[in-house]
C-alpha cells in the first residue's frame, strides 16, 4: 500500500514536471516571432524599418487593428473587408471597392502584399509612405467614413487595446501615430515570397515544367520591362492602352498635374493573380485571359500610351494563342498558396 | 511758493529721467537669455474686423462674400535683430495652425534670444521636408490624424493644405450641395517623387517702421500683424469667385498662393 502511494505520488510529480515542460514548449513556439524577414531573392525593402522596427506586440496590435470594424463610422467595415486574405488581400469579385452604406469607390482595391517594397501607394501613387496610407480608407466617405478622433475614442473604450498598445509601445496611450505605425508593422509582414517561382529561383528543389519554362521565356522578353522581377512590378506609372473608363479617371495626373501623366496608373504586381481577379485600376477585366487579349489585340493608342507598347506595326504585345497558354502557365507559378492561408495573417 | 513748486517739478523731472535711464540700462538685451516673442495674426477683411459667418465683404472684383472658414499654417519663424543677426526658431517648435474660429491659435509664441528685432520672416504653409518626414516627427498641429479631422491634410495626395478659406457668395455658382459656396484649399509642397506645384510662400516683414520687437525676459513682446483675407483675391493675380469658385490641387492654385504675401502687414508691436 505504502509503495503504491509512493509510486502514485511519483507518477503525479512526473506528470506535473512534464506538464510544466510542455507549457515551456508552447511558450517557446509562441515567442518564435522572427520579425521582418527579407526573402533571399528580394531586394532591400523600401520601407524604413529603422523608423518602425517590427516587434511581435506591434505586429499583433496591427493585426487586431487591421481586422477592427471600429475603424469605420458604423463599425461595419474593417481593412480586412476590402483586403481579404483568401483573395490575396484584395476584394474578390468587386471591380471597384465596396465600402460603408454599400457605397462604391472608383478603383479596384489593391493587394496588401510586399508593401515594404512599394515606393508609392494607391493606383495613382498619391501616398509615398506606408504610415500615411491608412488615413485614406478610414476617412474616405465611400470607404470607412470615420474621423481619426472617433477611432481613437472608440478604441480607448475597449480595455484590450490599453493592454495591446502598452505591450507594443510601452504605455497605454492611444494616438493616431501609434495606430498607423502598428498597422504598418502588420502590413509589412504580409510578404508573399513562397510561390513556385520563388522556390525555383531560390533553388529549393522545385523546377518549372517545359510549358512554364517556355512561358517564363516569353515573360522575360515581352512583359518584364514593366513587371520587373522579383516583385513583378517596377513601381512605375504607365498608360497601358486600356482607354479611359466612363468616369474618365486620369490616374497619376491628379497627383502630379503633369499632362504627360494622364491616364497613367501604377504597374501592379503579377503575384497571386489567380486569387485577385478582377484586374486593372477599375477592375474591368474579369479574367487573366481578358488581360492577355487586351495586350495582344486591344491596346488603344493615345498621347501618353507607354512607348514600350507602341514599337511594332501594331500597338500592344505580340502574343500568339500558343504564347498565351504558355504565359498563363508561367503566371500560375506566381501564386503563393501559403500567403493566402497563413494563420498569422488571418483574423483571429 | 511759486519757487518751491518749480523746484519740485524740476526735481520730479530729474528723478523721472534718471529712472528711465536706469530702466534702459537694465533692459539691455542679453543675447544669452531666451524670452517669449509672440506673433499675433489678426484676421481682417479690408478695413473691418473679420467676422466669420456674419460679416459681408466685397472683394476687388466687386463680389460680395461671407467667410465661414479661414485657417492657415505658419511655420519656420525667423527674426533678425538690429545688428542684422538672424535667429531661426528651432523647427520642432515652429509650426502653428492659425484658425479664425479659435482665438487661442492666433498668437504664435516662440522663444528667441533677447534682442531688438527689426524683421520677421515666416512660411505660409509647411516646408517640403516636414511634408515628407516620418509620421513620428509630425506631432501637434502636424499630426495627420488631427489635421485630417481639421481638414488641413490631403490623404489621397500626401501633403498638408497650407491655406483654407471657405464661404458663400451670391456670385458663386450653386454647388452640388445646393449652396453658393466658394472653397479655396491651397497646398502643394513640390512633390515627393515627381515634381509638381509648389505653393510654399515665405514672407519677410520689416518691423522698423511700425515698431521693433524688444524681446526681454520677464515680459512678452507681441508683433501684431493684420492679415487681410480680401487680399487673397487681389495682388499679383485677380481671383474672381464667379470664375474660380473652387480652387484646390490644381495648376490655377499657384495664382491664389501668389497673393498670400500681400495679405500680411505689420500693424504695431506691443513691447
Amino acid at each position: 500500500m505504502r509503495n503504491k502511494a509512493f509510486w502514485t505520488v511519483l507518477a503525479g510529480f512526473c506528470l506535473f514536471i512534464y506538464a510544466c515542460k510542455k507549457e515551456d514548449d508552447i511558450q517557446k513556439t509562441v515567442s518564435e516571432f522572427l520579425g521582418f524577414q527579407q526573402p533571399a531573392n528580394f531586394p532591400e525593402p523600401v520601407y524604413k524599418l529603422s523608423n518602425n522596427p517590427v516587434n511581435e506586440a506591434g505586429f499583433l496590435l496591427g493585426r487586431t487593428l487591421f481586422y477592427e470594424p471600429r475603424l469605420s463610422r458604423d463599425n461595419t467595415i474593417s481593412c480586412g473587408s476590402c483586403h481579404i486574405q483568401s483573395s490575396g488581400f484584395t476584394q474578390h469579385g468587386h471591380d471597384v471597392s465596396h465600402g460603408i452604406d454599400d457605397k462604391l469607390g472608383s478603383r479596384n482595391s489593391p493587394p496588401i502584399m510586399n508593401l515594404a517594397w512599394n515606393k508609392t501607394f494607391f493606383w495613382d501613387g498619391g501616398v509615398f509612405d506606408l504610415d500615411l496610407q491608412p488615413i485614406n480608407p478610414i476617412t474616405n466617405p465611400v470607404e470607412m467614413d470615420e474621423k481619426m478622433e472617433s477611432v481613437i475614442s472608440k478604441l480607448k473604450q475597449l480595455p484590450k487595446y490599453n493592454e495591446l498598445f502598452k505591450k507594443a509601445f510601452g504605455t497605454e496611450e492611444i494616438n493616431g501615430i501609434r495606430i498607423f505605425k502598428a498597422l504598418s508593422q502588420f502590413m509589412v509582414m504580409c510578404v508573399s515570397a513562397n510561390s513556385k517561382y520563388d522556390k525555383v529561383t531560390r533553388n529549393e528543389g522545385e523546377s518549372f515544367t517545359a510549358e512554364e519554362q517556355a512561358g517564363y521565356t516569353i515573360f522575360k522578353s515581352r512583359c518584364s520591362s514593366c513587371h520587373a522581377e522579383p516583385l513583378f512590378t517596377d513601381g512605375s506609372f504607365r498608360n497601358n492602352g486600356i482607354g479611359a473608363g466612363p468616369n474618365n479617371d486620369e490616374g497619376r495626373y491628379a497627383v502630379t498635374l503633369n499632362p504627360d501623366d494622364r491616364y497613367k496608373f501604377k504597374v501592379p504586381s503579377l503575384r497571386n493573380l489567380s486569387y485577385t481577379a478582377p484586374y486593372m485600376h477599375d477592375g474591368r477585366f474579369l479574367t487573366i485571359n481578358a488581360v492577355l487579349d487586351h495586350y495582344a489585340n486591344e491596346v488603344k493608342v493615345s498621347p501618353t500610351l507607354d512607348p514600350l507598347l507602341n514599337t511594332g506595326n501594331k500597338p500592344g504585345v505580340a502574343l500568339s494563342d500558343d504564347d498565351k497558354i504558355k504565359l498563363l502557365s508561367f503566371l500560375k507559378t506566381l501564386d503563393d498558396p501559403d500567403f493566402v492561408s497563413r494563420k498569422d495573417l488571418s483574423e483571429q | 511758493m511759486k519757487l518751491s513748486l518749480q523746484h519740485i517739478a524740476i526735481g520730479c523731472a530729474l528723478i523721472f529721467s534718471l529712472q528711465s535711464c536706469s530702466k534702459k540700462d537694465d533692459n539691455k538685451p542679453q543675447t544669452s537669455k531666451k524670452a517669449t516673442l509672440s506673433v499675433e495674426f489678426d484676421n481682417i477683411a479690408g478695413d473691418r474686423n473679420l467676422q466669420l459667418g456674419t460679416g459681408t465683404y466685397t472683394n476687388s472684383s466687386g463680389e460680395q462674400l461671407t467667410i465661414q472658414t479661414l485657417k492657415y499654417f505658419i511655420s519656420n519663424i525667423k527674426v533678425t535683430n538690429a545688428e542684422g543677426v538672424e535667429y531661426v526658431v528651432p523647427q520642432d517648435s515652429s509650426y502653428f495652425l492659425v484658425d479664425e474660429s479659435k482665438p487661442e491659435t492666433q498668437e504664435c509664441k516662440v522663444q528667441v534670444p533677447e534682442a531688438d528685432y527689426k524683421s520677421l520672416t515666416f512660411t505660409i504653409g509647411v516646408d517640403s521636408l516636414r511634408n515628407t518626414m516620418d509620421i513620428s516627427k509630425r506631432t501637434g498641429v502636424l499630426d495627420p490624424s488631427g489635421s485630417m479631422d481639421d481638414g488641413m491634410y490631403w490623404g489621397w495626395n500626401s501633403g498638408y493644405i497650407f491655406f483654407k478659406m471657405e464661404g458663400t457668395s451670391p456670385q458663386a455658382p450653386v454647388d452640388p450641395t445646393g449652396a453658393n459656396k466658394f472653397r479655396y484649399h491651397i497646398g502643394g509642397f513640390g512633390g515627393y517623387s515627381a515634381p509638381t506645384i509648389n505653393n510654399i510662400k515665405t514672407v519677410t516683414l520689416d518691423l522698423s517702421k511700425a515698431g521693433v520687437a524688444r524681446v526681454r525676459a520677464g515680459r512678452e513682446s507681441n508683433i501684431h500683424l493684420m492679415v487681410d483675407a480680401l487680399k487673397m483675391f487681389s495682388g499679383p493675380s485677380t481671383i474672381s469667385i464667379a470664375a474660380n469658385p473652387q480652387v484646390m490641387f490644381s495648376a490655377f492654385s499657384v495664382n491664389v498662393a501668389n497673393n498670400f504675401a500681400g495679405m500680411f502687414r505689420h500693424d504695431h508691436t506691443e513691447n
